[in-house]
Formats: C-alpha cells, structure tokens, sequence
C-alpha cells in the first residue's frame, strides 16, 4: 500500500518520506512541541473571540447597561430627566433590593437580590434571557423570575416557592420564569472571590408588587442607563449624579466597576496574557530543535547531498528537499496543535459554562487565528531550518562526497580550561563538545530551562492562589460569617447579633461607600470603619502584621493607593455619598496588604464621627461555634434586620474547590506541556550527540570501554547540560511568575508573587525525570552499537 | 597479563587456535555466510599479513578473534581460553586487557589530543607505556599536543598505533591501517607497527588488499570465500621501507 503510494512520489520525494519514517522518534518530539505552542494559542484565542463574541451579542440584543446609577429613594418622575442627558440612548429605573433566601435543602442562608421588572412589557435595558416560563404578572404579588444558576444549584423549578426575607419582611415568592441575565453571567455575591451558585440568588419580581413590600411607592433606587453610540460615559456619569445626589446616590459607575462583568473582562486578560506568553516559548523551543535536527541530517547526508549535485539537481531543488521534511514535520505539528487546541476549548468552553453563563457558548477558532498561529509557527520554523538548509544547498558536490574532516577543537574557545589535570578524558570529551558547540549547547540549555520555566510559572499559581487564601481567610479575615444588615443600625442591632446562639465572638464593622480623588484619579470604594484592636477582619502589611489606623487615620489597600497614584502621608479627597454626605482632605496613614478586592479602612469610632452620626454599625463580622452554625443561621434567616450574609468557610471551601477543579486541569496540562518541551529537546539533544558520535563510541567500546563506560561520555553532556539548566530555569521560571502575578491580577485581586521551595523542587524533579527517561532511551541504542559496522570494518 | 620478552620468538607457543568458525549473518534465504569453517593457529608474536579479496572473510574473522563480534559455531581459543563462548561483559575485559587495534580510518576522538587519545587507553589499562613513550614509539613526540584535525593522515594513523599499543597487548589488530594512505606515508605506518611489534612482541595481523605487504610478514594467511585458502611462512622478512607500491 505504502510502495504503491511511494510509485507515485519522484525518486527525491521517496527519499524524503523514507527519511522523515526514519526519523519519526524526532520528528515526532519536534511537531509534539510545535503543537503545544499551537494548541496554547489557539485554546486562549479562541477561548478569547468565542467569549468575546459570545458577550457582544448578548450584550447587544439583551441591552446590557453601559450606567448604573444607584439612590437611596427617588422619585419616578426623575426618569424623564435620565432620559434627557444627553448621550442617553435609553434609561430605565428600578428597585433592587437585598434579600435572603430560606432554602430547604440547606441550612446556610443564600443571599441575593430581588431586582423589579416594568409591569408593562419588557425594560429597555437589562433585557432577561427567559429559559423557561414566563414573566410574572403586574396582578400576581408573588411571582418571580428567579436565575437559572441558582434555580439549577437547588433543583427549583416552575411553580416551586422560595421563602425570601426582604426589607425584614417574609414573603413566599412563586417561581413562574427561570431566566439569565446579562448583570450575571458571573453571578457572584459582591465582595466574593469565587462564585457559589447555592448562596447567592437573585429573583425578578413586578415593580408594583415589589415596590409595595419594600415601601417604595412611586420611587425607584437604581437607574440603569444605556449609552448612545460614542456618548461620554464619565459626562453622563457625572449628570447623572448631579441628578441623583440629593436622592441618596452613591454614585453611578460603569462597566467596569459592575462586578459580573468586570470578572468576565479579567477572565479574557488572563486568557490573551495566555495566549500570548507560552507558545513563543514552544515556538522557539521548536525552531531551535529543527535547526539542530535538520543540521545534524544535512551533516549525515553530506554524501548524498554531494550526489545529488553531482547528478545535476540544483541548490534551490536541494533546498525545497529539505524545507518539506520540515514542512511536513510542522505541518504535523500544526495539525496536532489544531486538534488539541479544538479538543481543549471544547472542554474549557464546557468548563467555563459551569461559571460564566451565557444562553450560549460555541468554542469557535476564527480563521484568521488558525492562520496566525499557523504562519508564525511556519515562520519559526522554516526559519529554524533556513540555516541549516543553506549549508546543504551551498556545498560542492566534489567536496561533499569526500568524508568530512574531523572538527576542529584546537580553535574552540574555552578549550585551554578542559585541558586541566583534574578530568579525565571522557570528561574532557564532554566538556569539549559543549565548548566547541557552545551555541548548540547553550540553546539545549535554553530549551530545557524553558520546560523548567514554563513548570515553575503555572505552578506558582497554587502557591500564589494558597498565599492568597491563606492571607485573605487566616490572616486578614478571620471571621467565619459576615452579617450586612439592611440599613446602618444602632449598636443594639449588633449586640442582638452577638448574643445569637453560636456566636464566639462579634466584631461590628461601619460601611460607608465614597469617592476618593487623588490629583485626576477618582476611585468608589467602600470606607469600612471597625474597632481598633480588631481581631477578626484585621488590615495586615507586607510582612503580614496587623495594621492598626492611628486616630481618624485612613488606611488604604495597596492596590487603592496604586490606582490613586498616592502613598501613605499623602493627602486624598474624600467625598463620602452617604448621610450628610461631607467632602472631606485626610491624609493616608498606612498602606495595607490586600489580595482580595480593595478598600479603605478606619476606626469605627473615627468613621462615625466623621459621618456626624451616634454609634452606628453596618453589620458584624462573626466567629461561630461549628457545632451551632445551624441554629445560627436559622436565627439569620429569620432576624429582619439581616438583609445579607456571607460565609467565609463556605467561600474558602469553594475556592479549594475550584483550584482543584480548573486550575488543577490547567496545571496538569501546562505540566504536559513543558513535559514535551523537555523531552523534545533532551531526547534530541541526546539522539543527535549519539548519531555523530556513533565511531566515536564504537570506539571507546573497541578500546575496552563498558556500555557504562560509554553512557557516560553520551549522556554525561546532556545531564551536565541539565544541571546547568536547573538554575537558568529557576531563574526564568522567576520572571516568568513575577510576570503573571502582574499580569494575570486585575481589580478584584491580585496575585501575590510567591514561589514555594517545594515548585522549584518539583519542577526539577519532572525535568531530571524527563531528562533520565530520554536518556534510557537513547541508551537502549548503546547497547545494540554494532562495533564492526560503526567503524566499517566490515568487507 | 604478562609481558611478552623481546626479542620475539615465532613459532614458541600458540596465541590464537580457531577451529571450525563459521559465522552468518541474517537468516533464511537472505543468509550470509561470511565464513565457512576457519580452523588455523597462529604462534605468539609473529607478524601476520591477512589477504584476501572483498568478501572474503578476512575483516569478519579479524573482528572474531578480536572479541568485537562472536562466531556462529566453532571454537576460539586465545592462550588456551575458548572466547567463543564469553558474554559481553567478558569480551570488553578481553579487549581492554589484551586486544589492540588500528583501523583504516583511524577512529581517534576529534575532541582528544594525541597524548590525550592515547591516555584514554592508558587511563584504564593494567600495565601500560606512558602516552608519551607510546607517541615516541611511533615517531610522534613533536606533534603530542595536536588535535586530529591538525594532523596528517598518516599522523592520525600512528597515534592510533601508538593508543592500540600504549596498553602494552598480546595482540594489534590492523585492518587495512594503510589503506587510506600514500604509500610514502603508508611504509611510515608500517615502520611504526614493526618497531612495536619487534619492541613489545605483540602478536600482529595485518588485514590488507595489497599484497606487496605480505613481504614484511612472518606469516602470510590468505582468504578466500569465508576459508583460509592458504598459510605460508616467508623464510626472509623484508624491511618495509624495502617495499612499494
């Protein structure tokens, strides 16, 4: 089958697919690594425009806000107003209220919002995404849309009834629609790291209905604003305030403060930093590989070569030769590449669905992503081979037939070192052939610190991630629940809290939202004001000690500061959009660590003080007895004045939930990955020092030299090679987490830059592994050298 | 190993007794049968010249009692131990401690000197000459710190003898050692093997196509289809600077 297809083939062709078959071990390596960095590429861009399309379109037909513009109370009438601003393409005012959900199947209390919807037809922003059902009737009191994440994570459907608390009322909501909705395709509570589909709702209830049990008659709290098409948003922002301000607002703010979507545009950074940081590493790694492989071929087949001249084929003829074997080698690779890459975004658009909910998600590569992956790699890779090639096509056919001269070494720099008295001769052997390759050898070095480096920079996200937790639940907050309560309260709301069965300790804790203004930077953030010996949400530094305000000082987290362009002692604007609404200049005190959303911090006392109002508090961070959590948070459930609720062991469980889940998979695959790398270039390396060395171990072992003897010279390079790549890879591994610490964090965290001993010991460990696996099999070829037929002896 | 004294004396013993070697290569009807029942003795210390035509057996019997390559049946006796029968591990001790050899492309490490090439040889034998003294042996003392590349070919060819013979061995080895040199270099080469062999009393077999070589030999062994066709002894030795070709 194959001969016949071979008949076809000119005679030069035959031979080139009889020695790609020949060297399909090799070549193999070399499309595997071809194929990581293709399948990386095209994963992350495909992820990337799949995502990317996927959120235009259902941003576009279900009139995702561009504005949000929240109020305390204010009144209706205001719409025509919104509507008038100048850049509004269409506005839409509503009531959005915290709720809390009794659910059946667990005792934990979810928390959410219940969000209204027009009586008459549907909003002209914010447009729901009906999955089943319908919309509830203005008539009917109860009836709610509820979101499908939630619906789905208790198994509620149609007709099912949910017990909610809302504004200290209980109701019995009736579900008659499950829909999504664009404010959550990531439905997370606010201030969470990690979504939890079981705690957090939210309901779409009629806006008369909702309005009557939350005494919003006539009112609204938020207005959702669509842009017109080039409208200034930080103009109609600014309006929009000027509007809303003496109804309560906080301020409006845009996109990228609204937190479903901010997390979705920090998913597709980290994808396009992905995408753009790893396949380089492969692609040059492959380059490299092709270069030394196709070099050592042309240098085997210099004869050949020389023939082929002779009978009259020209150098561009010689040239394509050998251009095709590596056009098919990365032909293979791309084809491979592809297929993973398919393979892998199927899975991940899977996985992502799990998160970001979308009516629909299509992985779908874009064309002109295949063909940019597909010319770079090609680039790469014939350019990898360009040089070798050249030297084919430039030999002459006399000179070609004759065996080569042995190389040089007397000229190789460095060789004056190897001549010391301490090595023996194989060692000198070894040394030699690194420095008289010194380029060759410093690129194996290169390729294996790459795989070294691409282990230690996906690793370090467990140890970033662990640091992370460990920081944000264990150091800073320590509290296991964390109680909102519906509006700014008196101290005896707290102490009705505290004295709650299970509850071991209580700390009260005053938010209040504001802006800062540093110079033209302006950032919204909440102001949390708490006692000062706190011990349960605690600010800690650098070093992780506890951070204590001094009297009416302000504590900024880093990442505040940095967006601020200030530092501590510096003075900032500070416009509090609550109460009396004073606008006040403080200095910075301190800066506080923080990798898990930013904020501003005081002494509780300070806050009130400074807000003209009595010893108010916001809710209580708590530390519960987990043999009562249950009556606690039936007592939760129940208390009016808890309009939320947030669990700390319940978000850190789910966060080692989803390291395990996704980034485990991912970790496993980038391990795969620079597992590859490391064998294409340790396999290779050893492949191509024992083709050309074949005499010379042939020798050796004609000389009296053991198999062992004769392993050592061979894989004694490579393994020096390797130790000399541990600490370059350590090196770049180094950079390569220092970069995606800053790269991957975004506004909701950040990730800290910290490698634990054990990544680098593991990422050593798969490389020597790999390393020793290559060399076993190279060494299997040692102990089948024909002696006789390497030094042709034979008649 | 002992050390053979000098001067030699031929006929005083026996190095090597092969009887019935045959050895194929391959099977079925794609069978090679590269030698056909070689029964010959060959006495301690003579030089022995090898002839024959491609495809005679010669390389294959040399490379069988050189321990690179064993026998499909028949014996080989080396100073009465049949190595025909000894595993891999025996055979690399039987080449270290015994066995030197020259090759016509010499074979020597590019990334060695010439004094380095013959300490890899020295580095690992029981008794052996100083690399030094080897390199002397064969005229090369002025050239010990060259690299292969900056020698000549028949410079490369006698620090190839001088590392087969730095080990001091009971038998060298040569096959075609002159085969890819002129003949002015060629004699050189074979001066060198002579001096060592009159000087050390290795047992010496010569494997050549030209058979104006066989004049320097004690014994001549022809091949001829995987067979010893025919062993003749030269009464009178000439001295290879007295040849040409």
């Amino acid at each position: 089958m194959v001969g016949g297809l071979l008949n076809w083939l000119s005679a030069l062709d035959r031979k080139l697919v009889r020695d790609l078959w020949r060297m399909k071990a090799q070549g193999l390596a070399i499309a595997l690594v071809i194929a990581g960095g293709v399948s990386v590429h095209l994963l992350a861009a495909g992820m990337l425009s799949s995502l990317e399309e996927t959120r235009k379109a259902y941003y576009e037909r279900y009139l995702f806000a561009d504005i949000w513009a929240p109020a305390v109370r204010a009144p209706d009438a205001l719409v025509h107003d919104i509507r008038a601003i100048d850049g509004v393409q269409a506005a839409e005012t509503r009531i959005r209220m915290p709720a809390l959900f009794d659910m059946e199947t667990m005792n934990e209390p979810a928390s959410g919002a219940v969000i209204s919807l027009p009586d008459a037809g549907e909003p002209a922003v914010n447009r729901l995404h009906l999955v089943r059902g319908r919309l509830p009737s203005s008539e009917q009191r109860e009836e709610i849309v509820l979101l499908q994440a939630f619906a789905d994570a208790h198994e509620l459907d149609l007709g099912d009834t949910l017990p909610a608390t809302i504004y200290g009322g209980r109701s019995e909501l009736r579900i008659v629609g499950i829909a999504l909705s664009p404010e959550y395709v990531y439905a997370i509570a606010p201030g969470e790291m990690v979504p939890d589909d079981r705690l957090f709702g939210v309901a779409w209830m009629g806006r008369r209905a909702l309005a009557r049990s939350v005494n919003q008659d006539g009112a609204f709290n938020e207005a959702v604003i669509r842009l017109a098409r080039g409208a200034s948003e930080a103009a109609v922002i600014a309006e929009l305030d000027r509007i809303l301000d003496p109804y309560g607002a906080p301020g409006a703010y845009g996109r990228r403060d609204q937190v479903s979507d901010a997390f979705v545009s920090s998913e597709m950074e980290q994808l396009e930093t992905m995408g753009s940081v790893i396949p380089p590493i492969f692609l040059l790694v492959a380059a490299f590989l092709v270069n030394v492989v196709i070099g050592r071929m042309i240098a085997v087949q210099r004869a050949g070569i020389g023939l082929m001249k002779a009978f009259g084929y020209s150098s561009t003829e010689v040239t394509l030769h050998y251009l095709k074997m590596v056009g098919a080698i990365a032909f293979a690779g791309l084809a491979l590449g592809a297929a993973a890459g398919i393979w892998l975004g199927r899975g991940m658009a899977m996985l992502y669905m799990e998160y970001f909910r979308f009516p629909f998600l299509v992985f779908d590569i874009r064309l002109a992503d295949f063909a940019l992956v597909g010319g770079i790699a090609l680039a790469a890779i014939l350019g990898g081979a360009a040089f070798a090639v050249r030297r084919a096509a430039a030999l002459n056919p006399a000179e070609a037939m004759t065996p080569p001269p042995p190389p040089d070494y007397s000229r190789a720099v460095g060789t004056r070192l190897t001549q010391s008295k301490v090595f023996d001769q194989q060692t000198r052997m070894i040394l030699r052939q690194i420095v008289r390759w010194p380029w060759r050898a410093g690129l194996t070095v290169a390729g294996v610190a790459a795989s070294g480096a691409l282990l230690i920079g996906t690793m370090f996200f467990t140890d970033a991630l662990d640091e992370m937790i460990e920081t944000s639940f264990t150091i800073a907050n320590r509290q296991d629940v964390t109680v909102v309560f519906a509006e700014p309260r008196s101290q005896s709301a707290f102490f009705s809290i505290a004295r709650q069965p299970g509850v071991m300790a209580a700390e009260p804790f005053r938010a209040v939202p504001a802006r800062l203004r540093h110079g033209p930077a302006q950032e919204r953030i909440s102001i949390i004001g708490a006692p000062l010996e706190a011990s349960l949400s605690r600010l800690i530094d650098e070093q992780g000690r506890t951070i204590t305000p001094p009297p009416g000082g302000l504590v900024l987290t880093a990442d505040l500061a940095a967006k601020l362009g200030a530092r501590a002692g510096d003075i900032i604007g500070v416009e509090i959009t609550e109460g009396r609404r004073p606008h006040l200049e403080m200095p910075i005190a301190a800066i506080a660590t923080s990798y898990v959303g930013s904020g501003a911090r005081m002494e509780i006392g300070d806050l009130n003080r400074l807000m003209g109002e009595g010893p108010v508090v916001s809710g209580a961070f708590l530390t519960v007895d987990p043999d009562s959590t249950d009556a606690l948070y039936t007592r939760l459930k129940e208390a009016p004045v808890v309009a939320g609720v947030s669990l700390q062991t319940m978000a850190m469980q789910r966060l080692d939930e989803l390291m395990d889940e996704s980034l485990g998979t991912s970790i496993f695959v980038f391990v795969i990955f620079a597992g590859l790398i490391a064998l294409g270039v340790v396999y290779n390396a050893v492949r191509i020092s024992y083709a050309e060395r074949q005499r010379e171990l042939a020798s050796l072992r004609v000389l009296g030299f053991s198999r062992g003897d004769v392993s050592y010279i061979l894989l004694g390079e490579v393994a020096f090679l390797t130790l000399l790549a541990l600490p370059v890879g350590a090196a770049a591994g180094t950079g390569l987490a220092w970069y995606m610490a800053s790269a991957m964090s975004s506004d909701m965290f950040r990730l800290p830059f910290i490698i634990a001993p054990a990544t680098y010991g593991f990422a050593a460990i798969v490389v020597l592994a790999i390393t020793a696996a290559s060399s076993l099999l190279v060494r299997r070829q040692i102990d089948r050298l024909d002696m006789a037929e390497a030094l042709k002896t034979g008649e | 190993m002992t050390k053979q004294s000098s001067p030699p004396r031929p006929g005083n013993g026996i190095c090597f007794s092969t009887r019935g070697v045959t050895k194929v290569y391959g099977s079925g009807p794609a069978a090679v049968h590269a030698l056909r029942g070689v029964d010959i003795d060959l006495p301690e210390g003579e030089m022995v010249v090898v002839l024959g035509a491609s495809g005679s057996g010669k390389s294959t019997f040399l490379n069988i009692i050189g321990g690179l390559d064993t026998a499909t049946e028949g014996e080989v006796v080396f100073r009465g131990q049949d190595i025909s029968k000894a595993n891999q591990r025996e055979l690399t001790r039987y080449r270290r401690q015994h066995v030197g050899f020259v090759f016509q492309f010499y074979n020597l490490m590019p990334s060695l000197t010439a004094r380095e090439n013959v300490a890899l040889v020295t580095e690992i034998a029981d008794n052996p000459l100083s690399p030094e003294d080897a390199l002397a042996l064969v005229g090369l003392e002025q050239r010990m710190d060259h690299f292969p590349a900056q020698l000549s070919g028949g410079e490369q060819q006698r620090v190839a003898i001088a590392r087969a013979v730095a080990k001091q061995p009971s038998v060298l080895l040569c096959d075609e050692p002159t085969g890819a040199l002129d003949s002015k270099t060629g004699i050189r080469v074979l001066e060198a093997l002579k001096t060592v062999n009159d000087d050390l009393g290795a047992t010496t077999l010569l494997i050549t196509h030209n058979a104006s070589i066989a004049s320097i030999a004690n014994r001549v062994v022809v091949f001829a289809d995987g067979k010893v066709r025919e062993v003749r002894e030269n009464t009178t030795r000439k001295q290879p600077q007295d040849i040409s070709w």
